[in-house]
């Protein structure tokens, strides 16, 4: 399975809020931020978490946001920054 | 039975037996039971194994971090692995990856602090850690340490200058998380065994630096 984003490509998080076992956490949605790396391809814990095979596998990234644009009163530099595990499903261009 | 006990100390202060809290069978104790019991009488696993099993994830700590952060002061080339492929570096230094996640090690420098979360549950680097401590899993703790990492650190005693960049990483997926602490000052010439017994759980979980 080819990665559809690259290493240092702007993606956003989808706004989804679908029912089930999902890891995509809620704060993140809708939210932009850079690929920081490409983990592998893992078995979708969506599916995983209700007994099924979790195939096809999915690509996980690492993805960096910046902390100020997450949270309008954050403490900190612009230079602080969150980086959260996300399979692709989750992300758009 | 406990009735019968005279129960008075020497202080002015004699009170009733304290009930026993390990007699609460709640649902997911009952079912942990029922499975493992079944599993024994079907034959697929021994009480053997299963006590193994559990001395085996007892016996885990955070001794086999500083093992491995010890090694990445002393060794420079392994420090270098270490950061390119952490499951790969950690197996390397005897440290068992007996998950499917991978290990990300992610070093602290002068200009960089990590600090690690989870906030969808409570993902640790096991295989390295061990048991994660309450307060890790505390939703106060997996809630404030992406939305005020600075207020946080500052609590553990950790306070840093706006110079040093702040990066959590939110463990949701497959990934696990090592911080790499900087080397403290006054520590050269000292060996791995040395050096590993001044690097602490809480530095390798990235609240605490050294």
């Amino acid at each position: 399975m080819t990665p559809r984003f690259a290493v240092g490509s702007a993606v956003s998080v989808r706004r989804g809020n679908p029912p089930g076992h999902i890891r995509t956490p809620y704060y993140i949605r809708g939210k932009s931020g850079t690929v920081e790396r490409i983990c592998g391809e893992f078995r979708n814990p969506e599916e995983l978490a209700y007994g099924r095979s979790g195939e096809p596998k999915q690509v996980l990234y690492r993805v960096r946001f910046v902390q100020k644009e997450l949270w309008p009163d954050y403490i900190g530099p612009a230079s602080d920054t969150l980086d959260v595990e996300l399979y692709e499903h989750w992300l758009e261009s | 039975m406990m009735d019968d006990i005279t129960h008075s100390h020497d202080g002015p202060d004699p009170h009733a037996p304290r009930p026993d809290h390990d007699d609460t069978l709640t649902h997911h104790r009952m079912l942990e039971i029922a499975v493992r019991e079944l599993l024994i009488e079907k034959g697929i696993l021994t009480a053997d194994e299963v006590r193994e099993a559990v001395e085996r994830m007892d016996a885990r700590g955070p001794h086999l971090g500083a093992k491995v952060v010890a090694k990445a002061w002393a060794d420079p080339a392994f420090k270098t692995r270490l950061l390119k492929d952490g499951s790969a570096a950690v197996e390397e230094a005897g440290v068992q990856m007996d998950q499917p996640t991978r290990l990300i090690v992610v070093e602290n420098t002068p200009q960089i602090h990590n600090l690690v979360v989870c906030t969808l549950c409570s993902c640790y680097p096991r295989m390295v850690l061990g048991i994660p401590p309450d307060w890790y899993k505390s939703r106060a703790y997996r809630s404030r340490a992406v939305r005020e990492p600075r207020s946080v650190l500052a609590e553990f005693g950790t306070t840093l200058p706006d110079k040093v960049t702040v990066r959590v990483h939110d463990s949701t997926a497959d990934m696990r998380y090592l911080v790499l602490p900087m080397r403290p000052k006054g520590s050269e010439g000292l060996d791995e065994a040395k050096l590993a017994a001044l690097v602490t759980r809480d530095s390798m979980i990235g609240v605490t630096v050294l």
